[in-house]
Formats: structure tokens, sequence, C-alpha cells
């Protein structure tokens, strides 16, 4: 089994009632499962697979960002507004996923709002992680200079 | 001879002072003592005692040093010069490697194997007996040892003269380290000289403390006889000016845990005040007889065929010293003087088993703005106290 | 300081544009045996010496390998020897991954850019005697899928063995299928239990710090997670005093040091 990191990060109760808001989906290779821009009114964690963060670029193949995998959070933008997209996401491969409806569970964690603290979290730490990740690259410590262990 | 016979004591004047010289010299050992020359006293190779600076003192303060005459016309009475004896024992060019090139682009390589002068020094203070022990901890106590250096070292014989006359900048006592040896075969000289001065005339009470010393002692003319009233006078008088010389240091170090006191004060304020005056010159280094530090430097002949490799004296203050692909670890004035207060008081217990410092106090006077030693262990060690009796600190342990 | 020995360079394989993997042989005498981790002073005829890690160890034949990114003087004449010349060695120095010692733990290696070299050797004997080790996983993070090292070696260790094997770039080409994003990413799909899992960590010093950080979380015990530190070095034997870090000389104490003992070292600015 996969670890679930958003999942997991919910007490028991609020991971159950989320789970249950769930259904899984499948994508085909190559299949566009959200583009910049669009709205963003689901999220999915991924079961199986592999995704691509993209950003259009005319004149040259979408460039990827970051590739996302198992057990991942696939889509944060739906829970802050204006609920839009800011990248693209591409199936790799085959997908599987468990996909969410945003504005359902906007509502469940307006309605419960421990579920809606927990759950706001668990999206932020993906989000800073996300960030730290994301700083780390644009060191570029493999670079010409400032690289490697022992030259 | 007996160990005992090897540590008794006789008196010997100034005329077996030079006796001494020549022994040494016909022995075929090459003697280095003090000698005053461009307005210092500074370390020499003798022919003969004479050129002892009989009659020379030295007056010291932070940023400061005078030469002076004196009346008593004392051979021995001043303190740690400009240079130490690491100058000829872990000297500042040493020529490590040759290797060689051949048509086939084969390379050979040979050690360097000129073989070692055999060394007398004369006049090595107590501090800097010390301090020639450090060095040999660092360089041949380890894993690997510095074969040049051991053999330089294996082959000196080594004079020491207790201080009667300490200076301004002296503060052995607070590191344990002087202003006298103690007695036996365990304290690393060969001969142990104390000066003495008084109404009975002057003359040097003389010890020695490994066999070869007590051969060369034994060489030397007699003022008085072992076991003599007169002898016993002399070594009285000797033992309590060291002491009454020990009563008159300059400057004392804070009498705490230094390794302690640094390690807790890597972030303290004190090192913006220092970093401040700092000029990162690194006369410190290259005045203290326990720095060790070196660089190395690669040459070629004009063939291209013929390299050799050496090794210099370096300074933790050059920039280039921590370099790192990118650049220096240490770009700060800040972090490199703290890397040598900490080395040098702290750092130096975990890597070599002992303080690096030996209270000569020659960083003080050879540093051009004057930035003193003792007065920055104290602003650290007032500035850890004072955080620990604050209120956030909590109460003093 | 010791005297270099003759090594004569038998292979050089280049792996990216400024970095090529070379094979030496002993010349005459050979060096005693290098461990994994350990590293040896490479002179450059009439250029100059650094330290480099072995990123291979052949016991049959006591030869070395070490894999040489031409970054500076010295660096750039050591790329440049090919096979028939010859290089001085001195070593080994330093301390070692000691892989005995994780026996019985499940076993993450965490590799950013050039610091998959010194890791080599422990894959490699880790994959040697897989029974030894739990679960044994490879992480890498490349810059750009060019810039991966040992690309051949990896797809091995991929297919043919039991570890598991994922590789990241920071910047992917077209024909990239694989993962992109900081190695990071990569453990919370690694299989390990945190507390018996002993880490290796090799890269830039801010990879580690992050690697080590994240690990530590996870719940791998500081003094478990052992990482290799770079200094300036003249003499490797304890005697110039260019790679004191704080306590340490990172010749004689390091390279290789846990966590426990590493953390506080980095996180003290220009210690």
């Amino acid at each position: 089994m996969t670890a679930t990191p958003v999942l997991d990060a919910l007490p028991a109760g609020s991971r159950e009632r989320l789970a249950l808001l769930g259904r899984e989906v499948s994508f085909p290779a190559g299949a566009l499962i959200f583009e910049e821009g669009g709205s963003a009114d689901r999220f999915w964690i991924i079961r199986s697979g592999s995704v691509a963060l993209t950003v259009h670029v005319p004149g040259r193949r979408p460039p990827t960002v970051e590739t996302l995998g198992p057990g991942d959070l696939l889509g944060w933008s739906w829970l802050f507004p204006p609920y839009e997209w800011h990248l693209g996401a591409e199936a790799r491969g085959p997908v599987r996923a468990d996909e969410f409806d945003a504005p359902t569970v906007r509502v469940l964690c307006v309605e419960d709002l421990a579920l809606g603290y927990a759950l706001a979290q668990a999206v932020a730490r993906v989000v800073a992680d996300r960030l730290k990740a994301t700083r780390m690259r644009l060191l570029d410590l493999y670079g010409p200079s400032g690289s490697g262990s022992m030259p | 001879m007996t160990d005992s016979g090897r540590s008794a004591a006789v008196v010997i004047g100034k005329d077996g002072l030079a006796a001494l010289v020549e022994v040494l010299v016909e022995r075929g050992r090459t003697v280095i003592g003090p000698t005053a020359r461009d307005g210092a006293i500074v370390l020499a190779e003798l022919a003969s005692a004479e050129q002892l600076p009989y009659g020379w003192g030295v007056e010291l303060e932070a940023g400061h040093y005078r030469l002076r005459p004196r009346e008593d016309g004392m051979a021995f009475a001043h303190s740690a010069g400009p240079q130490s004896w690491k100058t000829y024992l872990h000297p500042q060019r040493v020529r490590q490697w040759s290797a060689e090139r051949g048509p086939g682009g084969e390379v050979t390589l040979r050690a360097d194997s000129d073989p070692a002068p055999s060394y007398a020094f004369l006049g090595v203070r107590p501090c800097d007996l010390r301090a020639i022990a450090i060095q040999d901890r660092v360089l041949t106590g380890g894993t690997y040892a510095d074969p040049a250096y051991r053999d330089r070292r294996d082959g000196a014989f080594l004079v020491v003269v207790e201080c009667t006359d300490p200076g301004a900048t002296c503060f052995c006592v607070s590191m344990g380290t002087g202003p006298g040896v103690g007695e036996g075969d365990d304290e690393g000289y060969d001969l142990a000289l104390t000066e003495v001065l008084d109404d009975a005339g002057h003359r040097f009470w003389a010890r020695a403390g490994s066999a070869e010393g007590a051969e060369v002692l034994a060489l030397l003319p007699r003022q008085q006889g072992l076991g003599t009233v007169a002898a016993e006078a002399t070594a009285t008088a000797a033992r309590e000016s060291v002491t009454a010389a020990a009563g008159r240091m300059g400057r004392s170090m804070p009498p705490v845990s230094l390794q302690r006191l640094m390690a807790g004060s890597l972030d303290a304020k004190r090192w913006d005040d220092v970093a401040a005056r700092c000029l990162t010159c690194g006369n410190c280094t290259m005045a203290c007889p326990t720095c060790f530090c070196t660089t190395t430097e690669d040459v070629t002949d004009l063939t291209g065929d013929h390299a050799e490799r050496w090794s210099t004296w370096d300074s933790c203050f050059d920039l280039d010293f921590s370099h790192l692909h990118g650049g220096p670890v240490r770009e700060s004035a800040r972090s490199r003087y703290r890397q040598w207060l900490t080395h040098k008081l702290g750092t130096w217990h975990d890597q070599f088993g002992s303080s690096g410092c030996v209270g000569c106090g020659r960083c003080i006077v050879w540093c051009p703005v004057g930035i003193d030693i003792t007065e920055e262990a104290a602003a650290l060690h007032a500035e850890t106290w004072s955080m620990l009796e604050s209120p956030e600190g909590g109460a003093r342990p | 300081m010791t005297t270099p020995v003759p090594y004569e360079v038998v292979r050089w394989e280049s792996e990216t544009a400024d970095t090529a993997t070379v094979a030496l042989r002993p010349a005459g005498a050979a060096l005693p045996s290098f461990r994994p981790g350990q590293f040896a002073m490479l002179y450059a005829f009439g250029v100059g010496e650094i330290p480099v890690s072995v990123s291979g160890i052949s016991r049959a034949d006591q030869g070395l390998v070490h894999t040489i990114r031409a970054v500076g003087a010295v660096s750039g004449a050591l790329y440049g020897l090919r096979p028939g010349t010859s290089v001085g060695v001195r070593g080994p120095f330093g301390t070692d991954w000691d892989l005995p010692a994780a026996r019985g733990h499940d076993l993450l290696i965490v590799a950013g850019g050039i610091g998959l070299a010194p890791l080599r050797p422990v894959v490699v004997d880790a994959l040697a005697e897989p029974d030894r080790y739990g679960r044994v996983n490879v992480l890498v993070g490349s810059r750009t899928p060019d810039e991966l090292l040992y690309r051949a070696e990896i797809g091995h260790w991929s297919t043919a063995t039991a570890a598991h094997v994922a590789v990241t770039v920071d910047r992917p080409d077209d024909r990239w299928t694989g993962e992109v994003g900081v190695v990071t990413a990569l453990l919370h799909r690694a299989r390990f239990r945190p507390h018996g899992t002993v880490a290796f960590v090799c890269g830039p010093e801010p990879m580690i710090r992050a690697t080590a950080r994240d690990l530590v979380h996870r719940g791998v015990p500081a003094q478990r997670i052992r990482v290799s530190l770079e200094r300036n070095m003249r003499c490797a034997t304890g005697h110039c005093g260019h790679c004191q870090l704080g306590p340490l000389l990172v010749c004689r104490d390091g390279p290789v040091l846990g966590w426990d003992r590493a953390e506080p070292l980095l996180a003290t600015r220009e210690l």
C-alpha cells in the first residue's frame, strides 16, 4: 500500500468521511487531466501511474515542471480562490486515481471545521514541500560550480 | 649515569655558557639562539656565546615591541621575540617531493631526502618548550607523521632557559606552561638553565634532562660543584626568581575551561567587535609558536618534465584558506578570527588533546592593531556570563 | 607528507560533458586497499593534488576508479588524462561508509549530482550481498538526463536487482520519461522502515541538509544517517589545517560521519 501523505495527515474520522467522497477514475496515457487557466473543481490522489505538471510555451513541447506519482496529491488550486489551475497536468502513462469533487469537499470543510482545518493543513504541507523543493532546484546545486562532493 | 646523577645540578658561569656553545658546535650541531639584531631579539645561528643578547631586554605591549638596554648585563632577561623555534623545526618552505616525467609519460616520484640539520637550540623558553611539544603532537602524534619534521625534531638538542623576567604580554602561568620547567627525563629538554645575577655574581644553575644533556654538562667548566653550599644557594636563588617571575605575569587568561567557553561562544557578539579591528593580516599566525597550517605549491621547470611540490606556511586568515570551488567557506573577517581563536583555545583540544596556546604573548605584541587574545577571551567570557545571568538565560549553573 | 605512488590510467570513460570516470592500476606497488567512502589524493603531474573519493574499487587487480569533474586546474588536468598516462596517488584517507555496520537494516542511498560517485561502491557492495540487508533503495537526483552518471549501470541496478531505484532530474529534456523534481521528493515512495534504516547521503551540502532533515522527520535516527562532507584539503594527513570543521579535521574524522555530529557543525555559518 502506497503512503498517501495528505490522507495520512488527517485524523481517523475525517479520513473516512473524506474517503467516502472519492471515486476511482483512470486516465489513458497522454490524457490532459487539466489545463492551465481551467476551473479547479476537482483534485486527485494518485493510485498508480505518473502525472507531469506542465507549462504551455508556444513553439515547444510543454516543459515538465515536476512529476507526481502514487500517493501524491494532484491539484491544490481548488482550495484557494480563484479556483483556477495555474499549471497543466498530463498523464505520462495509464493513471489511476481517486477523484474528489472540490465544491463538495469545500462545503464539508465548512461544516466540519476540524476536518477542514486538518485538510487545509495537509494541503498546505504539500504546497510547502513543493515550494521547498522548487527553491532547492532554483539553486541549481548540481550545476557547473558549487556542485558535488569530492570534485 | 643514573637518573639522579642526570638531574643533579651544577652551576656554570658565562665561561661555561661559552663552552656550551663550543661543545655543541664541536659535536657537529648548528647552534641557534637569541641575538640582538635589527632592533629585536631574533633567533640566529650562533658561532659563539658572545652573540647572545647580554645586556638587552625588551619592552612589550599590545602592538608594541622595543629593545631596551639593561644595566645588569643578563643574557636571557627578555621574553618571546618575533620568531619561534618553528622557524627551524617546521620551516616556512619545505620541498616535499620531486617528480620526473619520462619520454613515455611515465611519472617517477621521489620523496625529498635532504638530511635534516643537527640543531641545538639555546635559550628555549618554557612556553616555547611546550609549544614544540604541541607541534610534535600535531605533526607526529596522529595516524600520519610528517617524516621531515620528525627527523629535524629527533635530532634537535634543546637547552631551556627558565624565565625570570616576564614581559607585559606574557600569560604562561594561566596556561600552565611556564615560567619554569620541571625536573627529570620526561620534560622534553636536554639541558635546563636558570640565569642568576646577584651579589654572588652572574651564573647559571644547570641541570640535565637527558643522557646527552648530562654528557654535555659534564664537559663544561663548573663555577660551583655538585652539592656544595654555594651551588645549593644558587639553586635556591634560581627557584626563587622563577617563582617571583610567576607572580609578575603581565596578563592572564580567564580561569575557566577555555575549550567550553569557545564551544559555547560561536554566536557571540564579540566576534563582530574584534572583526571590526582585525586586519586579517595573519601576523598572529606567523608569530605563534604552535600555528602549523601549511598550503602547497606545485612548480615545474622550463622543460615541464621536472616538477616539485613545496609546502609553505599558510594562515587561516587568508581568504583562500577555506576555498571550496565556488568560493571561501569563511569569507567574513569575523569567521576567520573566530576560527583562529576557537581553534587555538578550544577545538585544538578535540583535535590534538591539548590547548594550542602556551601564553607566550607573541600574537598580542605582533598584532598591528594590538588585538589581545586574553582580552578577547575575557570579553567572550563576560558576554557568555552575562547571558547566563540575564532573566531569559535563567540562573547561573 | 607521504609521497604519491604512481598509478597508470587504464580506462577513461566520458560520463557527461565535463565529467569522466577513470580506472587506475598501480604501476608498481599498490597502496593499501580502499573502503567505500574513503578518498585518495590524486596528483596531476606539475599541476597539483586534489581529494577524490573512490567511485569504484577493483579488488582483483588492486585498481581504483575515480569519477572526476573538471571544475578547476587540477581536476581539469586529471579529467584530461588518457589511458597509458600516469597519475600520482596517495591514500586511502578518511572514514568510510561502514556498510558492514548496516547489516540487517534497510538501506537508503541518496545521491545528488556527482555525489553519486562516492556512493557507487556502496551500492555495488550492497547489491553483491543482498541477503545481508533489508530493502535497498537507491535515490538519485541529477540536473539533466545528460548529466546523470553511470546511466547503464543504474539501468542494471533497476532492472536486474531487487533494489528500488529511482532517478529524478531538475530539468528534463524531450526524451526523458523519468521523474522530474528534487531527490527528497522520492523519499515517500521508497520502501524502508525508518527505525531499521541506515541512510547514506552525498551531494551538495544544501541537498545533504534537506535530505537528512527530512529523514529525521520520518524517524530515521540521526546517527544512522551517514553523510559525506567536503572541505578544502592540502595534505589529507591532518597536518595542513585546511579541512577543519569546528572540532573535526574532515580528512581524518570525515569525510563520512553521522548526521548527529554533522548537523550542529553545518548549522553554524562560516564554521
